[in-house]
Order: structure tokens, then sequence, then C-alpha cells
């Protein structure tokens, strides 16, 4: 078993490489969860802004991450703009993901009733108050299933990052492949690790409905 | 951007549609065998699949794109770049596939069943006649929405140097310097192509709708 020795021996790039995912993951999940919100609340209201927001999304949808993370990385600096193949990745991750949540929280808002808002404008609720008090927790704790999907997705959106020479999870498996010529043992490692996280990442979900039940949300 | 360069991203799309179109065509046909093989409960045989579908529903494109061009040589298959995009493609979008259609499956109502078996069709009638053509309209939005899915994730297959739309923009790039032109075209190619499929999906939704299922 000397192969699965030199994985061994080769833990520390491993170790980097499982950092540098969640790393990437959990910081632009979180931030396109906020600005996913963030872009919702100025949906709210028809605006110029909002159709434009609108616009973006819809374009979101029909893209490839990879291509955006390629605009990203590989466009801008001819427009002058040049960053880390990791920020370029973050960013990327962070706009991209942001769009889709928009697009998830938008699908239940519309379903919303009106009763309630309208209610809670006639105790003087301001609009953002309204908005991150009376309507955002409800359509997170409704959407978790669709959100909880999302954020596999966006796991799995972290490998592209090592076409663009991130070095994540798959580019030290890749490495490591190409120094020791042990394709088949680098890749059962790195697949085992993202099997790992997304079930950690489904039983979270798990909890997360018990605790939707607890509210009383069963029926999404 | 020159028309050799317009030449060369449309070469790519047609990569990206035919290797896409085939892991698609495949991938929907063996979805259904395999949430088949589920729905008939097989001990082992059951536990494998469940393995398999966890799997390849938590493994990055990339990642499995990899590992099958790599490793496979090692046991003495050797595949080339295209076969192993289409093989990683259909084992990804085989196993999100199969979910769809067992999902069809568990919801399909007992009382045609037996109104079948009253009638006196056999399993396999009932099958063909009764359950497919249902299940296929009611399950073609989640089809379709997952084909969109995998042409989403289909430049992941430029990693094992498959020159599809996603990479050919590096080539372009490689003779002009401009990255910015060949990366915005096949954008809108992209778009193009996922802008289609998603058209599709609202007509699947609204034939699934107007059956009321």
């Amino acid at each position: 078993m000397s192969e699965w020795s030199i994985i061994w021996e080769a833990r520390d790039l491993f170790f980097a490489g499982i950092w540098n995912t969640l790393v990437l993951f959990v910081l632009s999940f979180v931030a396109a969860f906020v600005l996913g919100c963030g872009m919702l609340f100025l949906l709210e209201e028809r605006t110029r802004l909002s159709i434009v927001l609108r616009w973006v999304i819809n374009l979101m949808r029909m893209l490839p991450f990879l291509i955006l993370a390629y605009l990203l990385y590989y466009g801008l600096p001819q427009l002058g703009l040049r960053m880390s193949a990791w920020t370029a990745g973050l960013i990327a991750l962070t706009i991209y993901h942001a769009a889709y949540i928009a697009e998830i929280l938008r699908g239940a808002r519309i379903v919303l009733p009106a009763g309630q808002i309208e209610a809670a404008k006639a105790h003087g609720f301001r609009p953002f108050r309204l908005f991150y008090r009376i309507l955002l927790p409800q359509l997170v704790i409704k959407t978790r299933p669709l959100l909880g999907n999302q954020l596999i997705y966006a796991l799995k959106d972290t490998a592209f990052l090592t076409i663009i020479t991130v070095q994540e999870l798959t580019a030290a498996a890749n490495s490591v492949q190409a120094t020791y010529f042990i394709p088949t043992e680098a890749f059962v490692v790195v697949i085992f690790f993202y099997w790992i996280i997304s079930i950690a990442l489904e039983l979270a979900l798990k909890w997360a409905g018990r605790f939707g039940a607890k509210r009383g949300f069963e029926h999404v | 951007m020159n028309g050799q360069a317009w030449m060369l991203l449309l070469e790519g799309a047609w990569t990206t549609v035919w290797i896409s179109g085939i892991a698609i065509a495949l991938g929907v046909v063996i979805g259904l065998v395999i949430a088949m093989v589920r729905m008939a409960r097989i001990p082992f045989i059951d536990q494998i699949l469940v393995l398999y579908v966890s799997l390849a529903r938590a493994t990055p494109l990339v990642t499995l794109s990899l590992f099958l061009f790599l490793a496979t040589p090692t046991f003495g298959i050797a595949m080339d770049r295209n076969t192993a995009a289409i093989l990683a493609l259909t084992l990804n979008t085989a196993a999100f596939n199969a979910e769809v259609w067992r999902s069809a499956f568990l919801s399909f109502s007992r009382e045609q069943k037996e109104a079948a078996m009253a009638c006196g069709m056999t399993n396999g009638t009932f099958f063909r006649r009764i359950m497919l053509p249902q299940m296929f309209t009611s399950s073609l939005p989640g089809l379709v929405n997952e084909m969109s899915f995998l042409i989403k994730s289909s430049p992941a297959i430029a990693v094992i140097g498959v020159v599809e739309l996603t990479r050919v923009t590096n080539r372009i790039t490689a003779v002009t310097y401009e990255p910015l032109p060949p990366i915005l075209a096949a954008a809108v190619l992209y778009m193009l192509i996922i802008g289609a499929l998603l058209k599709l999906q609202a007509i699947a939704e609204k034939k699934a709708n107007r059956l009321a299922m």
C-alpha cells in the first residue's frame, strides 16, 4: 500500500486545499446571502434599479459559472482591473450565487399573502424594518430546501476555480497526481472529502428543517 | 475578433452541444433505469445505487472529469478526452435524473394501477401504456431543468482538454491578446443555448399543469 503512504506524506497539500475550499465556500456563500437579500430588498419596489437587477439575475441564470470567473480573471485585466485568481474566484462565486439566492427568495416573495404586510404597514413599520423583521425571516425559513440545494451547488462550483489556477481541493489532488503519478488514490481522497462536506451540509439542512417545523413552517 | 475567431467559437459551441446532448440522452434513460431498479428494492443493489446517487451528487464535475480521465488508464482502460467527458457528464446527470424519475414514481396514484389490473393489463403493458406517458409529462420540467444545469456545468470538461465553448476563448486570446471579446461572445452563445432550454422548460411546465398533475 505504498500509494496510500504517499498520500499520507502529502497530507499538508490536501489540508491546505480543503482549508482553501472551505474558506472560499463559506466566505462567498455568506457574502452571496447578504447580497442576495439586498437584491431582494431593492426588488420590492419597481424602480429603474430593480429593472436592471432583474436583468442581471436572469443573465446569471443563463450563464455558466466558469464564464463569469473567466470574465473576472481573464477579461477584466484588459480594462485595467487586475486581481488575483483567489479574489476573482471569490467575487465570481459571490455574484453568481447572490443572483440565484435572490431568485429563490423572490419566488417565495411572490406567493406570500399581502395581508400581513399591509398589517405591518398599518402598525407603522418602515420599509427596511418591515423587510428585515417580517419578510426575510419567513422567506428564508420557507425556502430552506432550495437554499440548501444552492449551498451544495456553491460547494461544487468552487471546484471550477481550479481551472483559473486557484489552489483549492481539486487543484491539490491534481498536483499530487502530477507529482507522484497516483491519480486514483489522490482523487478518491478528494471525492471522499467533497462527499463528507456535502453530507454535513445535508445534516445541517435536516436540522434546519426541524427548527422550521417547530416554528410552524412544515408545509413549504 | 475576425471571422476565423467566430468560426472557432461556433465549433466550440458545437462541441459543447453534442457532448452535452449525448450525455443528456444517456442520462435520462439511465436515470429512469436506476429509478426503476430502486423502486424494485432489491436488497444489496438498492444500497449501492443509494451510495452512487449520493456520491455523484456531491462530486464536482471538474473533479469527476479529472478522475475519470487520469485514473482509468491505470486500470488499463484507455479513454480519449471526449469519451471521458461524456462519461463524466452522464454519471453526474444520471444521478440527478434518477431522483426526478423516482419522485414521479412515488407520486404516481395507486388507483390507476388497480384500475388497470382490473381491466386485465399485465405489469409491462400498464407501465408502457399508462404509467410512462404520465410520468414523462410530470417529470419533464425537472428533467429540462437538469439539462440546463448540465450545460451550465459542462465547461468542467475543459479541464481535461476538450476544446469546448469556454476553452476556445483561451485559444482565441492566445492569438489576439484581447481576452474580453471572445469571453463575451461565448457568454452570448451560452445564453442562447440555455435560454432555449429555459423556454422549453416553461412550455413543459405549462403542459404538465394543464394535465393537472
